[in-house]
């Protein structure tokens, strides 16, 4: 590795003790030798194997369910419904204020996703618990379901998610969340050209090698060692103790080891009703997901709707921009209506606008519940940006790096939110990239600074 | 259900135990024979996760009845390193950063192994094709397909 020292000269001490050379990883001697512990490689005897039974269905309403047969199969042991999970309402980010509760561990009246948890069944072979859950019989109405944003938002739309009301998240600052930065009306009606532009994504599934799972433990006097892999320790924990109603300090998760997550493990689906199984049987329990389930059940990244419309003169500055963000969030909130913050936050880019105006949704749909993914709520926004840039700069027939040069933020900048810009190594960044990607820009780009405008 | 059984040398040392007919081979060896290397991935022959040598072949083990291994080697990751001393593989995965997560390693090293030993000094196109039924979603493969050269290198170095 090169470390290029002509950028920030002045500002940088040569006293780094780690970047520039390799260090070995501390868990890797484990996964060469096989002996890295998943939660997974843990066996107990009298082990439980829990099956979930989904919803087959987009939206239905639950007319009843019939376990007699499930209950006779061999093997099985009990069948759980939302009746069993002490505080079946929950959402993963309440802690935090990301509220109103909108889902519950095990369907409650309603499904509103295909794929949602109805009933759970605890058997002692995998195979006994997959062959009881099909022998759970419930019936359903079937409800009109609606799968895309701009048609859940319309008038009459069918209601998603009683829980809200309304097929949007409701942000403290209204329906959506807002930025707003001198006047965009003004800034449009200034500019030599404006171009719009709507760009769409579809869901992303992580696809991490190791499926979601825990595996239980009860440890006596009514405490639980839960091995999972999560990658969200602490919402595991808390949405735990207020799904079961039971305090912390006799739920010890053990996790920190996970084959792949990609923020396909960031919501709570597995650990609870992993836990109450083991309270209500005292056995054991191992809830697993199969490949099939972690593609079609586990949370992908969302897909987004998003329109920008920038104002642009002809010299390259870009004068007004106007961003609409739609996020959908499929049936329940998960990590949504954050995501969809981080967009609103995202969308001017790194790049000094005058006039802003954003608005980003969190909008409920009978998809798949959608959540984290790496960088979720900003890598499609950066998609859509960036494609706009180059669009922006074949307007005006500018070369797309140098655009972004004229455009790029500088310290002490005003930001759209209102912060002033610190640290901005974008215009170095670009320098650098011009080099190594022999794609040269003039002179005049090549000694900008971040540090100062020209004179 | 009647148990059948099974005995087979995994990594060098004789096993036995009773199994319910119909269990894979993965699990046999993952909850029966107490060897954990092997990872489960998907259970339906698609992510190589599972990999382990059977008779000098590579397998994927979760599509093999553990039944039909009877009186057969079996070679998994775990019984690579003798005497605590890494195998070249083992040891070009590590220098390399041929492991992020850690989950398709095992079977990552397998399906190496078995490359190896057919072919001594592969060609990229081999590697690649090597580990084409192994699905790695933390490294994008350069790094694995570099340490797999390198330990070929190694290992005919040593050879010569
Ligand atoms: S677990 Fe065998 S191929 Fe995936
Ligand atoms: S290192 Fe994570 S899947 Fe390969």
């Amino acid at each position: 590795m090169e470390l290029r020292k002509n950028y920030f000269a002045d500002e940088r001490k040569d006293d780094l003790n780690e970047i520039g050379h390799s260090l070995q990883r501390s868990d890797v001697p484990n996964h060469v030798t096989g002996r890295t512990a998943f939660f997974a490689d843990r066996t107990f005897p009298n082990l439980l194997h829990l099956k979930m039974v989904r919803s087959p269905h987009h939206h239905a309403r639950i007319r009843s369910i019939d376990l007699s047969e499930a209950e006779r199969h061999p093997g099985v042991v009990r069948i759980l419904t939302s009746k069993d999970v002490p505080q079946n309402l929950y959402t993963i980010l309440i802690l935090i204020q990301v509220g109103p509760p909108d889902e519950h561990v095990l369907a409650e009246g309603k499904v509103r996703w295909k794929g949602e948890a109805v009933v759970a069944v605890l058997a002692d072979s995998e195979r006994a618990a997959n062959e009881a859950a099909a022998k759970v019989k419930v019936d359903y109405e079937v409800l009109p379901a609606v799968f895309d944003m701009l048609e859940a938002l319309k008038p009459g739309a069918p209601l998603v998610n009683e829980h809200h009301g309304q097929n949007y998240y409701r942000y403290d600052s209204g329906a959506s969340r807002k930025v707003r930065f001198g006047d965009v009306e003004k800034g449009f009606a200034e500019a030599d050209f404006v171009l719009e532009e709507t760009y769409h994504s579809s869901p992303i599934e992580q696809a991490p090698t190791e499926t979601t799972g825990c595996i239980v433990a009860p440890e006596g006097n009514d405490r639980f060692t839960c091995y999972t892999n999560t990658q969200a320790m602490f919402f595991t924990l808390d949405n735990a103790s207020i799904i079961l109603q039971m305090p912390g300090h006799k739920l010890h998760m053990v996790g920190g080891t996970a084959g792949g997550g990609f923020g396909g493990k960031v919501d709570v689906t597995v650990e609870p009703i992993a836990i109450l199984a083991a309270r209500l049987t005292g056995r054991p329990v191992s809830f697993i997901y199969s490949r099939e389930e972690e593609m079609q059940i586990s949370s992908p990244r969302a897909a987004e709707t998003i329109t920008i419309k920038d104002g642009v003169m002809k010299d390259g500055r870009i004068v007004a921009r106007q961003v609409t963000g739609y996020t959908d969030a499929g049936a329940y909130s998960r990590h949504s209506p954050y995501g969809a913050q981080k967009g609103a936050a995202h969308y001017p880019g790194p790049y000094t606008i005058p006039n802003v105006w954003v608005d980003t949704w969190c909008v409920y749909t009978n998809r798949t519940p959608s959540s984290a993914m790496r960088g979720f709520g900003v890598t499609i926004a950066d998609f859509a940006l960036e494609v706009q840039m180059d669009k922006l700069a074949r307007l005006i027939g500018m070369d797309p790096l140098e655009f972004r040069f004229i455009n790029a933020y500088r310290d002490g900048d005003m930001k759209a939110h209102r912060q002033p810009t610190e640290g901005a190594a974008l215009i170095e960044c670009m320098q650098e990239a011009s080099i190594a990607a022999g794609w040269p820009v003039a002179e005049r780009f090549m000694k900008m600074s971040s540090k100062r405008r020209e004179a | 259900m009647a148990k059948v059984p099974v005995q087979l040398t995994l990594n060098g040392t004789e096993r036995a135990e009773f199994i319910d007919g119909g269990l894979t081979l993965l699990n046999a060896l993952r909850d029966r024979f107490g060897d954990t290397s092997p990872k489960g991935g998907c259970h339906q022959g698609t992510c190589g996760a599972c990999s382990v040598i059977v008779d000098g072949d590579l397998k994927l083990s979760c599509l093999t009845l553990a039944e039909t291994c009877n009186g057969a080697h079996v070679e998994t990751t775990a019984g690579l390193a003798a005497d605590g001393i890494q195998h070249p593989l083992q040891r070009a995965f590590l220098d390399g950063f041929a492991a992020q997560c850690g989950f398709c390693t095992p079977g990552m090293i397998m399906a190496a192994k078995a490359l190896l030993a057919r072919v001594p000094n592969p060609s990229r196109d081999d590697v690649v094709e090597a580990i084409s039924g192994n699905i790695c979603r933390c490294t994008g493969y350069e790094p694995i397909i570099q340490a797999i050269l390198s330990a070929a290198r190694s290992n005919s170095q040593n050879a010569a």
